[in-house]
């Protein structure tokens, strides 16, 4: 990691923090802060990526704003995540697109739409996609069955390798090392957080999502979008393994196991990425980083509307409407696995890493115990 | 809106734990309450918000604390820090009260965590606020405005006009406007006068220029002043104050936990002329850094200078401020402004009276000097190896003793011994009842907890009569 602007106030804020250490109680960053007493960029990196904007150091703060010290740690480490995720992009020279990532990201979805709806209009017989489609096969005679395996594969695949990348970009930064990777233990634990969210907790009463005020909602809505969007793929891959080795070819029926998967996760979806809109809306802006608010929107809109139009050509799919929805739906799609390397998705990749990172610290091998001694003092 | 021109039940006086403690309990026995806290909303809280925890008694371990902790051992610890300037009637009644309050607490939202790092000696005895002061705070003002309870922020109480014995009413300003306030009973929470340089004066002369300030700059001591002024008995030494060494860069004001500097047992400690002044290995830092607040405000210019080498960097907890280094330690001496030949001689003469032996950190070791005065009975060990470490110190005021004096129901009593009509106090302005020399950790909050309740219990009865 570089040194920054965002990088040195970081570093100014753990040192107060690493002096103060009330909050220590409220999530995985206090503890993993505690460790250290010198703060390198790659550890604020790392601290960064740990921390996930909760919001409860702020206004348990003492220090917080009007205090001369002015911290406001979920503001100062927003900003420093958005300046890991250009760090770590892959391939280098598309770091860039995470500058004005709100625009880039809209410009694509609208692109994306644009694209698959004006070459299906042209390429398409306009009897065909005006017109309702039945039986076997009906979506591949409005977009070709090879056309929609290559663009989605493709752009799949390498979004796979350009997140995988940028893993191995910050686990190297960060001091990690391959062989790490393999420690069942840690393993374990990081996915347990990652998979509970637990650090959205606020050490037990819940964060504060608007203000003041605790509350749960957050974590809920990200767990309905996050949980939507995997029974979504599982979805994607079921209807794949029935295509090809069970021989049986889309649109499946209401009650199979693709639509029924699709459809709970696409409601998942809706509603989670509803909810995270509404409260950015909502929310007080005092701990918010607001110029890096439009990458956060841009991603969440391009989910919604991911899965409103699958939900969308479920209902309509027997209609007229059909063809032009499946062009609209797979045009967002497409741009969607075309952004996700240089979206705010990126924050699960590190995130993930940093809940790792995390983990092995806490369970240190004997060799590797951390030798810093704080000695007894008090509030 | 709040409307000034009603007459409340209960009116009270600041906007700390114990204000709130007292607002929330008399809400909650039916009463219309309004508070006025001096500062703005942002730095609402007193004191309170730089705390980290209330010492607690309990029987048997409960979700946060260790083991157990009896009225009597309780009791001792307090005798011992004050030296038996408290009064035994009101502290055990205080430490007693402390087992009930932390349902109360937790009813008010407050939450609390198993103590983490840097504390664990006190994991048996203290309970800690998850977050720490400010966000309990939040809390208790989070259910008071549940409650219904008016509260004004940036409105500060002058007068609490007293016609024997009684409160007639409050002369204020709220936002800038002179404003009157009636109401049946007064709670007095607003706290000490550490904030207020001038008093201090009056006990330190122009040294207290001098001193730093930890907490909040709101504790002026106008409502202790203006009701000592009008006839109320007063407890505890009118100029003494709890004061601790902290680094000589913190600000003048608010500076609060991260200021402490923990490094002088492993130091030697010089003043503005290169001197050494006091034994720096007399004891563990806990129990010497209240010390150390008054030595340093007796030299000159009330400051002073630790100085170590670089083996002992990673013995103390992270200062908020950087290190000052050098690698000789006229360079070190230089960078603190200090003269380098006579920082040099003082500790050429400290190490070559060290001797050989075990340094151990983690207890008193024994390691002590031979033939220098001071000499230095624990931790001596020689200041040898570059870099060359410097932290300045200052005196930090944490909180004065003087205070109102008041019976076991926190009602205030007049000099001539008998009690005032309507007026009860909780929190630090009448502290000095029963903290009146030392400190011991977490036992502000144990007082302002427990005489809070009390005192909103008390006023909603009288209101309610």
């Amino acid at each position: 990691m570089r040194e920054t602007e965002s990088v040195q106030e970081a570093r100014r804020a753990m040192d107060i923090c690493n002096a103060c250490r009330y909050c220590e109680g409220f999530c995985a960053v206090f503890p993993a802060m505690e460790l250290r007493r010198e703060f390198a960029a790659a550890d604020l990196s790392y601290l960064a990526n740990l921390c996930h904007n909760c919001r409860g150091c702020y206004y348990a703060c003492q220090y917080a704003p009007p205090h001369e010290f002015g911290i406001n740690l979920p503001a100062t480490f927003a900003r420093v995540r958005a300046e890991t995720y250009e760090e770590y992009a892959w391939p280098k020279p598309l770091a860039g697109l995470f500058r004005r990532n709100g625009t880039i990201v809209s410009l694509a979805a609208a692109l994306g739409m644009a694209l698959a709806l004006i070459l299906t209009a042209a390429i398409q017989d306009p009897a065909v996609l005006y017109s309702p489609q039945h039986g076997p096969g009906a979506f591949y005679r409005i977009i070709p069955w090879w056309l929609m395996v290559t663009l989605a594969g493709g752009s799949f695949l390498f979004a796979v390798l350009a997140l995988a990348m940028g893993f191995r970009n910050f686990w190297r930064d960060t001091g990690g090392r391959p062989d790490e990777l393999t420690r069942g233990r840690p393993l374990a634990l990081a996915l347990h957080d990652i998979l509970t969210l637990r650090n959205l907790g606020g050490g037990g009463g819940g964060c504060n999502d608007t203000g003041e005020h605790f509350s749960t909602l957050r974590r809920r809505f990200h767990h309905a979008m996050f949980y939507g969007f995997l029974l979504c793929f599982a979805a994607t891959v079921t209807a794949t393994f029935y295509d090809h080795f069970l021989g049986r070819v889309a649109p499946y029926p209401f009650l199979s196991l693709p639509v029924l998967l699709g459809t709970v996760g696409g409601i998942g979806m809706v509603a989670g990425c509803g909810g995270l809109i509404w409260l950015k809306v909502v929310q007080d802006q005092a701990p918010v980083a607001r110029r890096l608010l439009g990458a956060d929107y841009a991603l969440l809109v391009l989910l919604l509307l991911t899965a409103a139009t699958g939900l969308l050509l479920l209902a309509l799919r027997g209609t007229g409407a059909m063809g032009v929805l499946l062009a609209l739906h797979l045009g967002i799609v497409l741009s969607l696995f075309l952004v996700v390397p240089y979206s705010k998705m990126v924050h699960g990749v590190y995130r993930s890493a940093a809940l790792l990172r995390h983990a092995l610290e806490r369970n240190p091998k004997p060799a590797d115990h951390p030798t810093d001694r704080s000695a007894g003092s008090t509030a | 809106m709040v409307d000034l021109s009603r007459l409340y039940d209960v009116l009270v006086v600041g906007g700390g734990n114990a204000a709130l403690c007292a607002a929330v309990t008399a809400r909650q026995a039916g009463c219309s309450v309004l508070v006025l806290e001096h500062a703005p909303k942002p730095l609402r809280g007193g004191n309170s918000r730089h705390t980290r925890n209330m010492r607690t008694m309990h029987k048997a371990p409960t979700s946060v604390l260790t083991e157990a902790y009896l009225e009597d051992e309780y009791w001792d610890d307090l005798l011992r820090v004050t030296g038996g300037q408290t009064d035994e009637r009101l502290a055990r009644l205080t430490i007693r009260a402390t087992a009930d309050a932390l349902p109360f607490m937790e009813a008010c939202g407050v939450r609390f965590q198993p103590s983490l790092t840097g504390t664990l000696n006190l994991s048996r005895t203290n309970a800690f606020f998850l977050g720490g002061g400010k966000a309990l705070v939040n809390a208790y003002y989070a259910t008071a405005e549940r409650l219904g309870i008016d509260i004004l922020y940036d409105t500060e109480v002058t007068d609490l006009v007293l016609d024997d014995g009684f409160v007639r009413e409050a002369v204020v300003t709220s936002k800038g406007f002179p404003e009157r306030v009636r109401a049946k009973v007064v709670v007095a929470s607003s706290g000490g006068f550490q904030a207020n340089l001038e008093w201090l004066k009056q006990g330190w002369g122009p040294a207290a220029e001098n001193f730093l300030i930890r907490g909040t700059p709101y504790a002026k001591g106008r409502v202790l002043r203006n009701l000592l002024d009008q006839g109320v008995a007063s407890v505890g030494d009118p100029t003494q104050c709890h004061a601790v060494a902290i680094d000589g860069r913190a600000p003048k004001f608010d500076g609060g936990i991260v200021t402490r500097l923990d490094c002088v047992p492993f130091s030697i400690v010089v003043n503005r002329n290169g001197e050494r002044f006091y034994d720096e290995g007399e004891d563990v830092w806990p129990k010497r850094y209240a010390i150390w607040g008054r030595l340093v405000a007796q030299q000159p210019d009330q400051v002073g200078y630790a100085i170590i080498d670089s083996r002992a960097e990673r013995l103390f907890m992270p200062s908020v401020f950087p290190a000052i280094k050098s690698d000789t330690i006229e360079g070190l001496a230089e960078k603190l402004g200090l003269p380098p030949a006579k920082v040099a001689a003082t500790v050429r003469a400290f190490n070559a009276a060290c001797r050989p032996g075990p340094f151990d950190s983690s207890r008193l070791d024994g390691l002590r000097t031979e033939g220098i005065t001071p000499p230095k009975t624990n931790w001596a060990r020689d200041i040898s190896v570059p870099p060359y470490i410097g932290y300045p110190l200052r005196p930090g005021i944490t909180f004065t003793y003087l205070g109102v004096k008041v019976d076991e129901n926190a009602r205030v009593l007049m000099e001539d011994g008998r009690p005032t009509a309507n007026l009860f106090a909780s929190g630090e302005i009448m502290a000095g009842s029963i903290l009146g020399k030392g400190y011991l950790a977490g036992f502000g909050m144990a007082i302002g907890t427990v005489f809070g309740r009390i005192a909103g219990r008390e006023a909603a009865k009288h209101a309610r009569n």
